[in-house]
């Protein structure tokens, strides 16, 4: 165990997919607050035809030319994208795709015209697609970390602006800061990361690692600071988990195993974060049953009745459900087992009904009267 | 005191709050303001009030800068919008946001204060001791702490409400502050404006219920595309202005006569 800790090529995996988890995790929280999540597939897939052109322009797979052919090319698609939203009738959806699909095709094409060239440095070139961890050598590894030192500390610096930014931009517009700069810069800084990102995780699943760790901490958290670190947590634990597994199997892509752990970790929190999970809160409005007495809802079906003028007036299920916000059937089966109430047809279109039994209609009733002699009492103790 | 176009100085009189000239904003093939000359003095309660699609927000949004302005300036307080900034408090229309945004109130109104810090400093315990002030003033500072995304509509407006006085500012400009909110939300939203309005700031409010107008503003402003008619509300609230303003919107304009007190032809 502990030779596989020290294992060389592993330990540039784990370090580089631990880098390239905080710093996507850590950017992809802001596009996953302002709805932009597709942001990253957009900028990864447009990353393609850079880095294919950084290799023709170094005649090598150096890191530093295909990055710097990455980055170029991100933001050619970045102005491209926002001159499309903003010039043309395009919202921001449409804009994302055109740029995406644009970008991927030109990228394919160029890698097949430096495939067809032949010569044995390019075999490496096509891993850009789904990401080959394993060839990460450690000269890999001081760009990449010079990039997220570099991310991390503009979030650092410009973090009321980007907070601002983020949660109201006409807000941001009014206090004075210049929002369309900013957002440039933050596309940017996203750009950034999936550059980090492309040569382990791939361009075509990068996005997942933008978004699977923001999403999962929104869960989580509520906080922005907070969402932030828990995102670069997930983000490098779904990286090194990802990138191991990956390395110690041959043959296998890195990418589709980084963005498998990093989406079980999300849907594990959209199920059963304790606030925000599916789970928690189904189970918080089924226990809420146990403090809402089931006299209540008897006379909130009396109280239906009543209104109606008919005392065999029949209550969906549903209705008394929304009303108390939860589920009630187990307690207007209880009710019907005090033959208090009866279950009842109606419309074949609509749920179970309920309707009162005469002893239910007396037994209400009587309920009905103490309750209103109680607060005539509690006002007219009420001092003046 | 009154201002020719050819005048070299930018400064305006700097008693009236609010001063348009001329002003015409577009956003496509129509003019949504169009010729605009309105001044709003310092101290009033002023509603903007006409039909869909008469400019109201986008008034409020050109007066800020959030919105290009094709033709004419705006001044408050006889400055441009660029020198007033921490004068002004705004409350956009409360749909404007993402209200799942992981904060809570009392941060959302410390964001209110990020303008006035410099840039590399975060927000402590003196901002949050603002806030916390700003939130009272608006009957929320049980709630201070709760995620947003769990409170109600009034309380989210009151929320950013908050946001907008933790500046306090001169003016404030709401657009729409009574949209989705209950009967017992609305009342304390105007109890809280009439007391800034005490104090001396001027409040403008883009407003929609014709029905409650009388009782609010002491100041109206009649918008449709153009100013209809501007000035204190017992001698602009008139029938015939009403009319001008909403055109054809006859149902809307017999609600409003067919309250007590309503306006005459006189």
């Amino acid at each position: 165990m502990l030779s596989f800790l020290t294992d060389y090529t592993l330990q540039n995996v784990m370090i580089g997919a631990a880098l390239i988890g905080i710093i996507s995790g850590v950017l992809g929280c802001f596009a996953v607050l302002r709805r932009q999540s597709l942001l990253g597939d957009t900028l990864s897939h447009a990353a393609l035809p850079g880095v294919c052109l950084g290799f023709l322009w170094a005649g090598s797979r150096s890191m530093e030319s295909l990055m710097a052919g990455a980055l170029l090319s991100g933001a050619v698609a970045t102005v491209m994208m926002l001159t499309l939203t903003r010039r043309t009738r395009l919202k921001m959806d449409a804009a994302l795709a055109v740029t995406l699909s644009l970008g991927f095709a030109l990228g394919v094409v160029l890698l097949t015209f430096i495939q067809n060239r032949g010569g044995a440095a390019q075999a490496g070139l096509d891993s850009f697609l789904f990401g080959q961890a394993a060839a990460t050598v450690r000269g890999d590894l001081y760009p990449m970390a010079v990039i997220v030192l570099i991310g991390l500390s503009l979030v650092v610096v410009f973090w009321k602006p980007l907070k601002l930014m983020t949660f109201d931009p006409e807000f941001a517009a009014v206090s004075g800061l210049p929002v369309r700069l900013l957002e440039l810069f933050l596309t940017g800084m996203i750009a950034l990361a999936v550059v980090v990102g492309l040569q382990m995780v791939g361009v075509i699943l990068m996005t997942a690692m933008v978004i699977a760790p923001g999403a999962a901490a929104r869960q989580w958290s509520g906080s922005l600071l907070g969402m932030l670190l828990l995102a670069a947590f997930f983000g490098a634990t779904a990286g090194i988990t990802g990138g191991v597994i990956s390395a110690l199997a041959p043959g296998l892509s890195t990418g589709p195993v980084i963005v498998l752990v990093a989406s079980a970790i999300a849907l594990l929190s959209l199920l059963f974060a304790p606030q925000r999970g599916l789970i928690p809160s189904r189970w918080r409005r089924r226990h809420k049953r146990s403090h809402t007495s089931s006299d209540r809802i008897l006379l909130t079906v009396y109280e239906l009745a009543r209104e109606h003028g008919d005392w065999s007036y029949r209550v969906e299920q549903g209705a008394v459900d929304a009303y108390y916000g939860m589920v009630t059937e187990p307690l207007l089966q209880a009710l019907a087992q005090r033959d208090l109430l009866k279950a009842a047809d109606h419309m074949p279109d609509e749920g179970p009904h309920w309707q009162l039994t005469e002893t239910g209609c007396e037994y209400a009733a009587a309920r009905s009267r103490d309750q209103s002699r109680a607060r005539r009492l509690r006002q007219v103790g009420r001092p003046a | 005191m009154s201002h020719s176009p050819s005048d070299p100085d930018v400064h305006h009189d700097p008693s009236i709050a609010l001063h348009l000239e001329d002003l015409t904003v577009s956003y496509g093939e129509r003019p949504a303001l169009w010729d605009i000359d309105l001044d709003v003095p310092a101290g009033v309660m002023a509603g903007i009030i006409g039909p869909n699609g008469a400019g109201k927000s986008t008034l409020i949004k050109a007066t800020l800068g959030l919105v290009p302005v094709s033709a004419g300036h705006i001044r408050l307080f006889g400055e441009p919008y660029g020198q007033q900034r921490r004068r002004v408090g705004y409350v956009p229309q409360r749909s404007s946001v993402d209200w799942e945004f992981p904060t809570t109130a009392v941060d959302v109104v410390t964001m209110g204060l990020y303008g006035q810090l410099s840039w590399w400093r975060w927000p402590g315990r003196g901002e949050r001791d603002q806030a916390l002030r700003a939130l009272e003033q608006v009957g929320m500072e049980a709630l201070a702490d709760r995620q947003i995304s769990e409170l109600s509509g009034g309380q989210q407006q009151r929320v950013f409400i908050a946001r907008a006085l933790v500046q306090t500012p001169d003016i404030l400009l709401l657009d729409e502050p009574m949209a989705g909110v209950d009967a017992t939300t609305e009342r304390q939203i105007i109890d809280l404006l009439r007391r800034l309005r005490d104090e001396g700031r001027t409040v403008i409010v883009v407003h929609h219920d014709l029905q409650t107008v009388q009782r609010y503003f002491d100041w109206l402003v009649f918008l449709n595309v153009r100013i209809i008619a501007a000035g204190a509300l017992e001698t602009v609230y008139t029938a015939n202005n009403l009319r001008r303003a909403y055109g054809g919107q006859v149902a809307l304009l017999d609600e409003a006569q067919n309250r007590p007190n309503a306006p005459s032809d006189a």
